[in-house]
């Protein structure tokens, strides 16, 4: 165990996608109790120094366990296809007009209820491709299919702040 | 367990002394201290036995200054010299201010400053007065002298806001263990009350601020999920719409300073009576004009409704934030004198459909948290096993092309944390990169705070887009920001710890000392002894309890050259010379760094290991 480890095990959780956060956020606690700066507050700056390290470590493997793209993402790099979500955009066909389709229903979009019904369908979609990418990634070990789940879900993530976004303009 | 705490009792010099670490309230219409005597956290009382201070500074032709009650009651009589609210100035500028006090401010590049009968007055050396005055007051409630202590500020409080409150307590001569956020403060004075275990929401409405802020409770950790609210929205707000109306029903347009500050002493007066009366009116002269102004409690409503609807938006958005129901939250704390208000609990009533918590006083709920935070940070034993998770309260970026803004660390970030993000260069040969901080949500740079400027020079030429710079935003666990910049592939590091424009430099401070300002009774070499001594003593404490608990972590030679270098610091502690002393800490501090990451690697490992027995 140490600042080089990687997040599963610094967590001592399995390397895989399927993971229960109630026990990530215990965990992520449990360290924090060890390695926080406060701890070490009445302890010299070396101490602080070494205490903000581990601290913010945990913090960031934290961060990526307990969301689920970011998690994935991570198992894509760990298992040798990274993301690179800046320069790999190329998506299929069908699923770049689905996504076009959408940002003109949001467009079209007028009033609450109808901005409600359309981040309904959002979160409905993105629960699916989450299921497709624990199938990918925990049964099939199909890592190339996973990491193009999980620029999916990239799109899809992206697009319900945008409904978010619009929901807060309306209700302000 | 902590890796390198005092294990061993009978080292300390004298075992049963205990540490005295004071929690303070620095708050915007008034503060407060407050400590844990007998187990049991206690606001502090002044000699004749009041445990609020007014935060209010009277400046006096000649020199002198009054701070608190005495300044509070000159408010009327010399408007231009005596400074209220001076939070709400503390890392501002004049642009930032949404309204303007009756006392002179001039711009300047950072912060204001105020004009006062006896010169310039930053308004982190007025909030120095107050947390001071309360410093004194902690000394000679417990004859000694102060540890440390744990300041408050809004948990909304930005970068510049928080940078300034920790350089008022260290121009106060006041160590700082942490900054805390208030209603993480006050979560801790209720839960350890309560017991309590759950989600909750802190609605903080004080005099100048409103903090809302979403915590999770689990056995002694203190979980801020999620926080916001408005830095330039509180109580005095309430004051000024009754202010206001009474102006304009009376007819009144331009009113003197000190008509306006009478008339807001009134509007409070008012304000304070409504929360148990129905109707309220007010006798006052102005302008050479006696006035009766009568005011019912609808009528407040009716005034006030656009301020604390202000409040449930961003109680809406930090719910949001966190992605979590109204429902779900098991309890609501209500924190400042202003949710005294009856119009207040209603907003919090119907929107969280329960009856907020009002059993602790909701002025001093603050201070008492800190005070408990502050007695664990000394390194009392005994102390209640508290740990803190904070977040960011915004988010921090850099500007990009087109003024547009990267964010690096986004809001609700829990800290401490370091995000890094590459850059590039765009022109052939370009070499060097300007980098502008912000932070803010906006997207353009124009709407967010600029926090600091640096530039990272000394890129070696190369076609655009070849260079690879990143760029780390380090967030300490006080929510302070230092940026380093760093080129991969040349290795070029113009590494800047950014210390935002606002905030005092080390010299600025020092002269500010040295003009015998707030600490003037002080012997400032005797103090920057006294304080290199204890430092000198608790690093060969911990030392000597590292080396002991865990021997077999020390490489061949190491304990001996450590034994060195405790024997040099002890020698040069005798000297005298703080200067020395502080050199020898650092040199002992220097060689026993291996050997403390080898002792932290093993602490995290057992903890982990001891965890899984625990889940078996």
């Amino acid at each position: 165990m140490n600042l080089q480890s990687d997040d599963f095990e610094l967590f001592d959780l399995p390397a895989r996608f399927a993971q229960d956060i109630p026990v990530i956020d215990a965990r992520w606690k449990q360290l924090q109790r060890q390695a926080h700066p406060d701890r070490f507050a009445d302890q010299g700056q070396a101490a602080q120094r070494l205490a903000m390290q581990w601290s913010v470590r945990i913090n960031e493997a934290h961060q990526r366990l307990k969301n689920p793209i970011k998690r994935a993402a991570y198992l894509c790099e760990l298992r040798g296809a990274p993301i690179r979500a800046h320069d790999n955009t190329a998506m299929p066909a069908e699923f770049l007009m689905q996504q076009i389709e959408l940002r003109q229903t949001l467009e079209e979009a007028e009033g609450p209820a109808a901005l409600q019904a359309l981040a309904n369908q959002i979160q409905t979609q993105k629960a699916q491709l989450l299921q497709q990418l624990e199938l990918s990634l925990d049964q099939q070990s199909d890592v190339a299919q996973a990491a193009l789940q999980v620029r999916a879900l990239m799109f899809v993530d992206r697009f319900a702040q945008e409904i978010d976004a619009r929901i807060d303009q309306i209700c302000a | 367990m902590a890796l390198l705490q005092i294990s061993e009792p009978g080292q300390a010099p004298d075992p049963h002394a205990r540490r005295i670490g004071i929690g303070i309230d620095l708050g915007t219409t008034h503060s407060l201290v407050a400590a844990v005597r007998h187990g049991v956290a206690e606001c502090l009382p002044d000699e004749d036995g009041r445990v609020i201070l007014p935060s209010v500074v009277r400046y006096l032709e000649g020199g002198g200054r009054q701070i608190g009650y005495a300044a509070l009651a000159s408010q009327v009589a010399d408007p231009r010299n005596t400074i209220a609210s001076v939070k709400r100035l503390m890392g501002r500028r004049l642009a930032d201010l949404a309204s303007l006090p009756p006392y002179e401010l001039i711009d300047q590049p950072g912060m204001v400053v105020i004009s006062t009968v006896v010169g310039p007055k930053s308004p982190v050396e007025v909030s120095a007065e107050i947390l001071a005055t309360l410093r004194y007051r902690a000394e000679d409630s417990f004859n000694a002298d102060i540890d440390g202590a744990v300041i408050t500020v809004p948990a909304y409080f930005d970068d510049a806001q928080r940078q300034a409150t920790k350089d008022a307590a260290q121009l106060a001569g006041l160590n700082v263990l942490r900054l805390i956020n208030e209603p993480t403060a006050a979560a801790i004075a209720y839960g350890l009350d309560n017991a309590s275990e759950g989600l909750f929401a802190v609605y903080d409405l004080g005099g100048g601020t409103f903090d809302i802020s979403i915590l999770r409770l689990t056995r002694g950790v203190f979980e801020v999920v999620a926080t916001g609210g408005d830095s330039a929205l509180g109580g005095d707000d309430f004051d000024r719409v009754l202010a206001d109306d009474m102006a304009r029903e009376a007819g009144l347009a331009d009113l003197s300073a000190s008509d306006r500050a009478a008339l807001m002493w009134q509007a409070r007066q008012a304000k304070e009576a409504l929360s148990t009366s129905k109707q309220v009116t007010v006798s006052l002269k102005l302008a050479g004009k006696a006035l009766n102004w009568s005011v019912s409690r609808d009528r407040f409503e009716q005034l006030s409704a656009g301020l604390t609807q202000r409040t449930m938006v961003a109680v809406r958005r930090v719910l949001r934030d966190a992605q979590l129901s109204s429902q779900e939250i098991q309890g609501v704390v209500m924190v400042g004198g202003s949710t005294r208000m009856p119009v207040v609990r209603q907003a919090v009533r119907g929107f969280f459909g329960q009856e907020p918590l009002v059993n602790l006083n909701p002025d001093e709920v603050v201070a008492l948290g800190a005070a408990i935070s502050a007695n664990q940070l000394v390194g009392n034993r005994g102390a209640e096993d508290l740990l803190l998770l904070d977040v960011i309260p915004l988010s921090l970026g850099l500007e990009t092309m087109g003024g547009l803004v990267e964010r690096i660390v986004p809001r609700n970030q829990t800290i401490p944390t370091a995000m890094a993000q590459d850059f590039t260069t765009y022109q052939d040969g370009q070499t060097a990169l300007a980098l502008h901080v912000v932070q803010g949500e906006r997207d353009m740079v124009a709407d967010c705070r600029s926090l600091a400027r640096f530039e990272l020079r000394g890129i070696p030429p190369m076609a655009a887009g070849a260079a690879r710079i990143r760029v780390t935003f380090t967030v300490d666990a006080d929510g302070l920001l230092t940026v380093s910049a760093q080129e991969q592939i040349s290795g070029v590091q113009a590494q800047i710890d950014v210390k935002p424009s606002y905030g005092l430099s080390d010299d600025d401070i020092a002269r500010m000392l040295k003009d015998g300002f707030a600490t003037a009774q002080q012997d400032m070499q005797a103090r920057a002894l006294a304080e290199a001594q204890v430092d000198a003593d608790r690093m060969v404490l911990a030392t000597r309890s590292a080396m002991q608990a865990d021997p077999e972590l020390l490489e061949g030679g190491e304990r001996q050259e450590i034994e060195a270098l405790i024997a040099a610091l002890q020698q040069q502690r005798a000297t005298g010379d703080a200067a020395a002393v502080e050199a020898a800490t650092q040199a002992l501090a220097q060689a026993t760094e291996a050997f403390a990451a080898r002792r932290m690697n093993k602490g995290i490992a057992q903890a982990l290991a001891g965890k899984n027995i625990e889940t078996l």
